[in-house]
């Protein structure tokens, strides 16, 4: 039983078909306690009030922005190393998530700045580096939906990931040498000394987790849409064959 | 020398247009291929020259030894016509335009900008570039589109110097050329299936 | 790769090759500042080597689409990928014909264009070394975009929002370069990350650009 056999699309969606609900409806309880056991049931922050709620949407969807963009990055190189047609398409069907999670992030951080540093933005390292994140979302997606061809879609922006998550590292360095910023700190790390406090952290990790199962929900929902648009497309070519 | 396919199905946008074709040209050799609009013979040559893979099946040719002309020549307006064949040629690694501009009567023309040429003109200056690539199997597509009957005349004078010398010629076209040249009909090797592809691509069908 | 390059610098030279376009773009560019942000010199002066620089990448930007799209449309490049040239060489020539007759003529009016912006006399070294290093990045970076939009019709909105997130890296180093340069600071760092950026991209980003030419040519 290997991995690769759910490049096969039956399969996929076979699978994708039954584990889709239990994600779905795991996400929503995830998401149902971390953001209420965090909005309600917390303390206020003594410094930052009750705005330091918003860290419950704001991490999770930072870090979804950025590992988006790496499942991307491993399922384009899938397609271009082993050529399945399920991982070209799971990367052109996160992408559109990436970009929700990139503008929820930027959103949500604009809400919390404006209190907390007294303007909506600034060019803070992080900020630009996701604004630059954004854009790399949108050229990317733009390009899927210039190329009619297939394959030759999925071979083109296989390779702009690869160039594109070259450039964007290159740009975050760029970015913090230009601009030393305001942002806090990581918020979590493996480091227990560092992180915020426990109160703050258990409801978190119940939203992250939230997250990222929407993502996989989201992702498995969305490859299979795709995949029933490429069938509906052959039996279209095949009648016009016949 | 010789060109040979075998099995050979090839695709366009990810259909399978013909398959299952097999041939082999000789040195001296000219095969004429015919079919419908639409049927894959621009598909078919492009697949053979190395613009696109195979869908299946295997081309046997000597590397680096097909040139391949088709409907747009590339040729640059703004240049002269001997300017444009000395590209080539240098390209190529070929030095000598004369026996080119020779063949397709482009002395006269040698010096105006190929933008000032008519389109039979033009055609010939494309033609002409298959002579300064050096290369033995030439592969064309409609080459005699815009040509007049003389021109005609002397595009088919070309190809008989070339198999002449032992070249290799693979044609798709449909007026008659005056070649000593078999014919292959492609229309037989319509692909049937319109997806002939691997196991992870059933799926979507 | 001789003939490549000649021929790319007699098309560019010759009626309608846009030489010289850039150029005009790039002083439009400058002498419009003045008049969005208003003529104190001393703002012009504060923002002047960044405004030259992103003239410059602008006017890299404007010229991209000429780099391939031509050669596409005639079928020029369907014959050099039958020719004995790797399609490597051909992006790579392709890219210094368009760095010569593009980037070098805006990196040698730069400093004339930094007179107009009231450019302290300390930031002219620096800014003529930054474009002098930066601007083969962008078009070594901007051949890869034209490589993926060449088969594209009217691909021409969608190659600048592919290649300036690309440019972003080289902006940032490079009018760092030139904006220290003009404050009396030292440039080297930013100059040193742009030379790595620059060296970095010739070396590899013409094997991306000529593997997404071949499937755009299939």
């Amino acid at each position: 039983m290997s991995l690769w056999e759910y490049a096969n699309p039956v399969k996929f969606m076979a699978l994708s078909g039954r584990v889709l609900p239990v994600v779905a409806v795991l996400s929503g309880l995830c998401l149902v306690v971390g953001l209420v056991w965090g909005f309600f049931f917390t303390p206020d922050d003594f410094r930052q009030g009750s705005t330091v709620k918003i860290i419950y949407l704001h991490v999770p969807a930072a870090l979804m922005a950025i590992n988006v963009w790496l499942m991307m990055l491993v399922t384009s190189l899938v397609w271009i190393i082993r050529r399945h047609h399920v991982s070209a398409l799971a990367a052109k069907a996160a992408a559109p998530i990436g970009v929700v999670m990139t503008l929820i992030a930027l959103i949500t951080g604009a809400i919390w700045g404006q209190p907390m540093w007294g303007t909506w933005w600034a060019w803070d390292p992080r900020l630009t580096s996701f604004l630059i994140l954004f854009l790399f979302y949108l050229g990317y997606i733009a390009l899927w939906a210039a190329i009619e061809d297939n394959d030759s879609a999925a071979d083109l922006t296989s390779i702009l990931c690869l160039v594109g998550s070259v450039f964007a590292l290159l740009s975050r360095y760029a970015v913090n040498f230009w601009n030393q910023g305001l942002h806090q700190g990581a918020s979590l790390s493996l480091d227990k000394e560092k992180n915020v406090a426990d109160v703050f952290y258990q409801p978190l990790l119940f939203c992250i987790a939230g997250f990222v199962l929407l993502f996989i929900a989201l992702l498995l929902l969305r490859t299979r849409t795709e995949i029933r648009v490429r069938r509906t497309k052959s039996l279209l070519a095949r009648e016009r064959m016949a | 020398m010789q060109l040979g396919v075998h099995t050979l199905s090839v695709a366009r946008g990810g259909i399978a247009v013909l398959e299952g074709l097999s041939f082999t040209i000789k040195a001296g050799g000219c095969l004429i291929l015919r079919g419908p609009n639409g049927i894959g013979k621009t598909t078919l040559l492009r697949t053979i020259s190395g613009l696109q893979p195979a869908l299946d099946g295997t081309i046997e040719a000597v590397e680096d030894s097909i040139a391949y002309a088709a409907h747009s020549d590339g040729i640059k307006q703004v240049l002269t016509v001997r300017e444009n064949l000395a590209f080539w040629a240098e390209v190529f690694g070929t030095r000598d335009i004369a026996p080119a501009l020779n063949a397709f009567a482009l002395e006269p023309l040698a010096d105006r900008p190929a933008g000032a040429l008519s389109a039979g003109q033009k055609r010939r200056l494309g033609l002409a570039r298959l002579l300064v690539t050096g290369r033995p199997i030439w592969v064309l597509d409609e080459p005699t589109v815009s040509l007049d009957v003389d021109a005609v005349a002397m595009f088919a004078g070309a190809i008989h110097a070339h198999l002449a010398s032992g070249g290799i010629a693979l044609i798709a076209t449909h007026i008659d050329l005056g070649l000593e040249a078999e014919i292959l009909d492609v229309t037989p090797f319509k692909a049937l299936a319109p997806l002939a592809l691997d196991d992870a691509m059933e799926g979507f069908l | 790769m001789k003939a490549l390059l000649i021929r790319d610098l007699q098309l560019a030279m010759r009626a309608g090759g846009g030489f010289g376009l850039g150029l005009a773009f790039f002083l439009i560019v400058t002498a419009l500042v003045p008049f969005g942000v208003g003529p104190q010199s001393a703002l012009l002066s504060t923002i002047a080597p960044g405004i030259l620089w992103l003239g410059a990448l602008l006017a890299c930007l404007l010229s991209l689409d000429r780099i391939l799209a031509l050669d596409w449309e005639d079928g020029t490049l369907d014959l050099l990928a039958c020719a004995p040239l790797p399609m490597e060489a051909t992006v790579s020539i392709k890219a210094f014909a368009h760095w010569l007759t593009t980037g070098l003529p805006l990196v040698i009016a730069a400093p004339l264009f930094g007179l107009l912006l009231n450019l302290p006399s300390a930031g002219y070294i620096p800014l003529v070394l930054s474009l002098l290093l930066g601007t083969p990045a962008l078009s070594v970076i901007g051949t890869f975009g034209a490589a993926l939009t060449v088969g594209i019709k009217r691909g021409g909105l969608l190659l600048s929002l592919l290649v300036l997130p690309l440019y972003v890296p080289t902006l940032i180093y490079g009018a760092e370069a030139a904006r220290r340069g003009a404050e009396g600071l030292s440039s080297t760092t930013p100059l040193m990350m742009l030379a790595g950026i620059t060296f970095g991209t010739i070396a590899l980003l013409p094997f991306a650009s000529a593997a997404v030419l071949r499937v755009n040519i299939r």
